[in-house]
């Protein structure tokens, strides 16, 4: 019997623009998209009501900690997985920081087992180097035979310019893409949030702005050299934002993304030392959010992507400096997008951009059209909800937007033909 | 007041509640038996987080000479060394039936932390981090207006390592709220990254503002915590930023010396200097008795 799924009475938004128009899907494959395409659905589909809402490519988070293996107490890859499809995720990339790093085969195999019985795509991204240490390139060969395309460092940068060099030109065979957490670790030395007003008068060690930018200047400097493809991680300041600028207007082969709470909130959250809102890069300042919100609007910026982190909650019951830094993104990404720009392009961020840089496309991200794989979200652009941290699917509960009220949120989700969210609620 | 974790929860009124109230107290030192029935039944417990000894025995001498109830703990001595949380051991610690907490500790922050995971208990910064240290000012402020009178209007500056004083920054909103005109006098590297908002002037240049200088308030430069590194050599540091006896010598005539201890002689003050009459270090150990009384009695001395 096949699967026959139908989404209807919505608006389909895509790379191609907007249109009013059922989505027919039968196993796993979009068979008809257009006004009225539900009356040829077959007899017995599931019928999905999109009255007033956005079908859209399913989002896809370049940028996910899924603490699987080694600290399952916060996450897992299925916990952390089901978080993303009720955010409207069709695909993720976990992050190589586990306990072993995906810095062999093996981990990454198991990780890619875990993610296959997860209800959203789980794609891996590579360590960079051996332990995360800099200084030996990590097999990139074999975990890019394996399906890796993306290979980084997360949570330091690489500090050392010649093993970052070197990546860049061993990646540059391989087309695989390499992304770097840019961070100067002397500059940044024990800092625990963004350095300026607010950390000189709590009194905290602070991140200077530019720990990120020199090391952006840096990369960029090293990507012209080696005509190699980086991706900048979460880039926080409107320094750096001008850096990817120029970068690009040279013609280098370069992407860049950014988080959503660097898109909503500033250090001045710091004030009351929850450390809930330690984060790393840190919340940077007002004139970097509307430099962020820029760089998102006129393309600098391709991809939101969420840095999800989560951490048990006796992780941050600790003094702010020794609290780890990290917060959850995926079930809030799109709603603080949303509040940050306009629906269409917070929709080619989360979703058509960072597929391509994850080497995703089309199966996610790609135009909803008559043959594509069916992964799809739909989003209710006026449904108002509060964030409830008890609530949220993740295992943790360090988001810094508890409490607040957001505008849009995620009502269904496709993920290869079947729907693992309907109204919000997790099927898987 | 709720609780007492930085200087400007207290504001104009509530720093001269303070040594209006710390005044009547301090006579209560200098009795046969000095001792007060003020806050019998109530117990504080000093938390204390990262070692001290003259904060802790001062706030200790103060809770007794109000005949509270002290419970004292050290973290060196504690279950913290078995990895207990400090939300777990304050936890523990208020189910004991504890009126106040005194807490200090070596992350800016945690006594605000801590005013959160309290039911019930006062929670008194007993020094966090960088960040604070109000009892500190209020008693400089104390000993300050005993010697000179009136705070309003004078010429106070800090010295030394701005940008890891906890004093420094509860001076500089104390002195302030009181009316004074605060100088930080350090090199840019001791300086906090950003002074916006602080209503201070800067300058690196000790021998300029000396002379018109109505306060001295040195600090101690913290080498245990590597603020060695943020000057090129100590000899260096007490050459431009110390107050030698040479220094000293251009001091106002009714000019004061203060200073939070522990002193590094030949350092950041020379022992000859150290030993003026117009150096203040023992009034303020004296007077910091009474201020600590005065705060625990305003935060405790209301029906529970």
């Amino acid at each position: 019997m096949s699967r026959a799924l139908v989404l209807r009475g919505g608006e389909v938004v895509d790379a191609g623009g907007r249109r009013r128009a059922d989505v027919v899907i039968v196993d796993g494959v979009v068979t008809a998209v257009g006004a009225g395409a539900a009356n040829e659905a077959p007899c017995g589909a599931t019928v999905l009501d999109a009255a007033g809402c956005v079908v859209a490519p399913g989002l896809v988070d370049l940028h996910a900690h899924l603490r699987q293996p080694g600290r399952e107490e916060a996450e897992t890859v299925e916990s952390g997985a089901r978080a993303a499809a009720l955010g409207g995720y069709t695909a993720l990339v976990a992050m190589p920081d586990t306990e072993p790093p995906v810095d062999s085969a093996a981990v990454a195999k198991e990780v890619l087992a875990l993610g296959a019985c997860a209800p959203v795509e789980v794609a891996v991204a590579g360590a960079l180097t051996v332990g995360r240490a800099g200084e030996r390139l990590a097999p990139m060969g074999e975990l890019a035979a394996l399906g890796v395309r993306l290979f980084t460092d997360d949570g330091a940068g690489v500090q050392d310019g010649a093993v970052l060099r070197r990546a860049l030109d061993y990646a540059r065979d391989l087309g695989v893409t390499v992304a770097q957490h840019c961070e100067d670790a002397r500059l940044a030395a024990a800092g625990a949030m963004h350095e300026g007003a607010w950390s000189s008068r709590l009194g905290l060690p602070g991140i200077p702005a530019a720990a990120e930018e020199a090391m952006v200047a840096r990369d960029v400097a090293l990507a012209r050299l080696t005509r190699g493809r980086l991706h900048f991680l979460h880039v926080s300041t409107a320094g750096s934002v001008e850096l990817v600028r120029q970068a690009k207007a040279e013609g280098l082969d370069v992407s860049a993304e950014v988080t959503p709470h660097h898109l909503v909130l500033t250090d001045a959250a710091c004030a009351g030392y929850d450390p809930v809102f330690k984060v790393n890069p840190p919340l940077r300042t007002e004139a970097d959010v509307t430099a962020l919100r820029a760089g998102l609007a006129d393309g600098t910026i391709d991809a939101v992507a969420t840095d999800h982190a989560p951490h048990a909650p006796e992780a941050k019951d600790l003094a702010f400096d020794e609290a780890p830094p990290g917060m959850l993104g995926l079930e809030t990404a799109l709603a603080v997008a949303l509040s940050a720009v306009e629906l269409d392009v917070a929709l080619a961020c989360l979703s058509w951009k960072p597929a391509a840089i994850a080497g995703l496309s089309p199966r996610h991200g790609g135009p909803v059209a008559e043959g594509a794989a069916a992964n799809l979200c739909v989003i209710d652009p006026a449904d108002k909800w509060t964030v409830t941290p008890a609530r949220l699917a993740s295992r943790s509960r360090n988001t810094p937007y508890a409490g607040w009220t957001f505008t849009g949120r995620n009502r269904h989700t496709i993920v290869a033909g079947d729907a693992v969210v309907v109204d919000g609620e997790a099927l898987r | 007041m709720t609780h007492l974790l930085s200087v400007s929860d207290l504001g104009r009124e509530g720093i001269e509640e303070v040594l209006r109230v710390a005044d009547a107290f301090a006579e209560v030192g200098s009795r046969p038996i000095p001792k007060v029935p003020t806050l019998r039944g109530k117990a504080i417990a000093t938390l204390f987080f990262e070692d001290s000894t003259r904060t802790r025995l001062s706030f200790e001498t103060a809770a007794k000479r109000l005949s509270a109830d002290v419970l004292s703990f050290s973290a060196a001595a504690s279950s913290v060394k078995k990895g207990e949380s400090v939300r777990d051991t304050i936890e523990t610690v208020e189910a004991m039936g504890m009126d106040a907490l005194v807490v200090r500790h070596s992350s800016a922050g945690v006594p605000v932390q801590v005013s959160r995971w309290v039911k019930h208990c006062k929670v008194v910064n007993g020094g966090d981090g960088w960040h604070e240290h109000p009892t500190q000012a209020l008693l400089d402020c104390f000993t300050v207006r005993q010697a000179r009178g009136d705070i309003e209007g004078l010429r106070v500056i800090v010295v030394g390592d701005i940008r890891h004083s906890r004093v420094a920054r509860s001076q500089v909103l104390a002195y302030g709220a009181l009316g004074a005109k605060v100088t930080l006098v350090a090199p840019g590297s001791l300086l906090p990254p950003s002074l916006e908002g602080w209503p201070v002037e800067v300058t690196d240049d000790l021998d300029a503002v000396l002379p018109s200088a109505d306060v001295v308030s040195l600090l101690r430069l913290q080498a245990e915590r590597g603020s060695g590194a943020f000057v090129p050599s100590l000899r260096e540091y007490t050459s431009r930023f110390g107050l030698t006896a040479r220094r000293a010598e251009r001091l106002g005539p009714d000019a004061v010396v203060t200073h939070p201890g522990p002193m590094i002689r030949g350092v950041e003050i020379a022992s000859e200097v150290a030993e003026l009459p117009q150096t203040l270090v023992t009034r303020q150990v004296t007077n910091g008795v009474a201020v600590r009384m005065a705060v625990l009695f305003l935060l405790l001395g209301g029906a529970r």
